[in-house]
């Protein structure tokens, strides 16, 4: 049994092929990488994950399950959650609201119960609060809890983000680039997090990175992508020093070197 | 400014969040409830409509205000609930069944038209609903046996058992507890799941999404609580002025309401209630100011109108954020006194544009 799996992924838009053939396994329990130059098709692949692009070819299979054929919204359900490269944050509502907002697959209530705010709605929000303020000591995101999104700065809107997909309390956890735009320190938090993510809370991770330095201080194994084709994949330390993948990165600033 | 201790979670889902809050609304309940024994007739009449535009104007706030879907077509469902109610109330069903009947008509028709057209968003959205009132409208023109058409429909005065709302001041009454319940269940909604969700679409659709909201069917929901909300005024309406004809239900009455969400502040029920009386009280003021403008100008055909659109334009180009963030405004001013400056609220945008990329 595999526990994520692409298979044979093809998407063209209007006759540009972002994605071809490609196929990668995510082992439970791992964190995983796909990097590639800009235009590569990796969030490409992530919205394909998400069913907001129907394939053209190819499926995913999450616990050996085909799910390319369903909803939007039932990828949540069933376990996947996602941050977005220029972050989707709900952003007229506060820190505390998102994190509850992650929640929202986990709603029994209806909304005739809603409306007269019945003792089990009473319940279920003093419940959604405690899973939050899990979230808000896991991020350090107490000084920001009842603040506006809108307001923070780039740095804590992201790790807000972070925490709203682990609200989700996923299987699986689909970050694109959450190093993008964090300087240094935010950075080295980020990767501890990622590990306990991983280590502590036993999600996995399949993540987009440009940031060479962090691919290779988190992932377990990377996928290189170009041009919609796979390059190479195997252990970080074999993809990240194959010819192929310096020469694809060669000239940019954050290639290994 | 205010700290409060968090003792348990349960303090955050309040209704009020502080017990002072608590007070200043009982406080304005019991003034609404004192308002009419100093007032003449007429006045009262103004603050029914207040009430019941405002019933309307929640429910608009709903759609428009929390999940971001404009809606030029809400004077059919304040239409649907009109004679919803009137005719039911003719053929012998009491109102206390009858309001509810009208709103959930009004409801049903609102997922019937909403579920269609949901996948529009911005003007597109606006056109469609506004084809939408056409046909209502047409409808009630057309079905002369059910509605009589042109002529109008003679509405009986509410009744509750014995007690008949005949009078002025007893209809404002009606009005206001229907305002006061519909406050509650749209605050009672908004801080549960379904509240957040629809904010979630306004805010962000594809985030909602990821996080297993289904647009589709909240945005549903919105369209149907909002249509709920609107036939009950309708209901009300109907039976305050006791004749209706397909004339009170124009465009123009889905344009005030549009209006009076977007004056009153968006995403704020407030707003709505602000609104609803800007509205009404409005043509009021310039009325009453209209004596001390200079000759040539008192004698203007057309000034009304003309000021009030005026002054329309002139809330949206100082205020965007409507008339609640006015206050809110003014309530930070007195919060903060001796510490107020004048950019507190400037410092906040040059903040958000420092943001890295
Ligand atoms: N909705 C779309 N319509 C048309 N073309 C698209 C669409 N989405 C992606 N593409 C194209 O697919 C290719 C891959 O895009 P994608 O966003 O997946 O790149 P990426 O690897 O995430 O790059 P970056 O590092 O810049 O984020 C690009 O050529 C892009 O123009
Ligand atoms: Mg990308």
């Amino acid at each position: 049994m595999s526990f994520f799996r692409a298979e044979d992924i093809t998407i063209s838009f209007g006759g540009i092929r972002a994605l071809s053939q490609v196929g990668f396994e995510v082992r439970q329990g791992e964190i995983f990488a796909i990097i590639g130059p800009n235009g590569a098709g990796k969030t490409t692949i992530f919205n394909c994950i998400n069913r907001f692009y129907d394939l053209d070819e190819g499926a995913f299979f999450l616990e050996d399950k085909d799910i390319s054929r369903i909803k939007p919204h039932e990828v949540a359900e069933i376990g996947i959650a996602r941050t977005f490269q220029n972050i989707e944050l709900f952003k007229n509502t506060t820190v505390l609201d998102n994190l509850i907002l992650g929640q929202h697959r986990s709603r029994r209530s209806n909304l005739f119960t809603e409306t007269l705010f019945t003792p089990f709605v009473r319940k279920q929000e003093i419940r959604g609060r405690e899973k939050a303020e899990e979230i808000i000591d896991f991020l350090e995101l107490e000084a920001y809890r009842e603040q506006r999104v809108i307001n923070l700065p780039y740095g804590v809107q992201k790790t807000v983000e972070l925490g709203r997909a682990l609200a989700m309390e996923p299987k699986l956890l689909l970050l694109d680039e959450p190093s993008s735009g964090l300087n240094v320190e935010e950075a080295e938090d980020l990767s501890f997090w990622m590990n306990d993510i991983k280590e502590e809370l036993g999600i996995t991770i399949l993540l987009v990175e440009h940031n060479m330095r962090f691919v290779q201080q988190v992932s377990d194994r990377v996928l290189a992508l170009d041009f919609g084709e796979v390059i190479t994949q195997g252990s970080s330390q074999d993809v990240l020093n194959h010819p192929e993948v310096m020469k694809a990165y060669l000239g940019e600033e954050d290639a290994v070197a | 400014m205010r700290f409060i201790m968090k003792t348990d979670y349960y303090q955050d889902i309040r209704l009020f969040k502080y017990r002072s809050t608590f007070f200043w609304y009982l406080a304005l309940v019991i003034g609404c409830l004192m308002l009419p024994l100093g007032l003449d007739e007429y006045l009262i009449s103004q603050l029914t409509f207040i009430c019941m535009y405002a019933v309307a104007a929640v429910g608009l706030m709903l759609l428009t205000g929390y999940t971001g879907q404009v809606s030029m077509g809400h004077a059919a469902f304040f239409a649907i609930g009109s004679y919803t109610s009137a005719i039911l109330t003719a053929k012998g069903v009491p109102f206390l069944a009858a309001l509810p009947a009208a709103g959930l008509l009004a409801g049903l028709v609102g997922i019937v038209i909403g579920r269609p057209i949901l996948h529009l968003s911005g003007l597109y959205l606006a056109i469609a609903t506004m084809g939408f009132a056409f046909i209502v409208d047409e409808i009630l023109v057309r079905w002369e046996s059910m509605t009589r058409g042109n002529m109008g429909y003679y509405v009986d005065p509410a009744a509750i058992g014995p007690l008949v709302f005949d009078s002025e001041i007893r209809f404002y009454y009606l009005a206001l507890v229907v305002l006061i319940l519909t406050l509650l269940a749209a605050r009672n909604i908004l801080r549960s799941p379904t509240g957040r969700a629809m904010i979630a679409i306004r805010d962000s659709e594809v985030a909602a999404e990821a996080m297993g909201i289904n647009p589709a069917k909240f945005k549903t929901m919105a369209f149907a609580v909002s249509a709920f909300f609107t036939g009950i005024a309708g209901s009300l309406y109907a039976h305050k002025i006791f004749f209706i004809n397909p004339e009170s239900y124009t465009i123009f009455l889905s344009i005030e309401l549009l209006a009076m969400v977007i004056i009153g502040g968006l995403g704020s029920l407030h707003g709505a209630v602000f609104g609803a009386a800007f509205f009404i009280f409005l043509p009021q003021f310039i009325v009453m100011t209209k004596d001390y403008l200079p000759q040539y100008l008192q004698n203007q055909t057309g000034l009304q109108p003309a000021l009030f659109g005026l002054l329309i334009i002139l809330v949206m180009l100082f205020e965007p954020l409507g008339i609640y963030g006015r206050w809110l405004k003014t309530k930070f001013y007195f919060e903060m006194f001796p510490l107020y400056r004048k950019d507190s609220f400037k410092r906040e945008k040059k903040y958000q544009k420092a943001e890295r990329r």
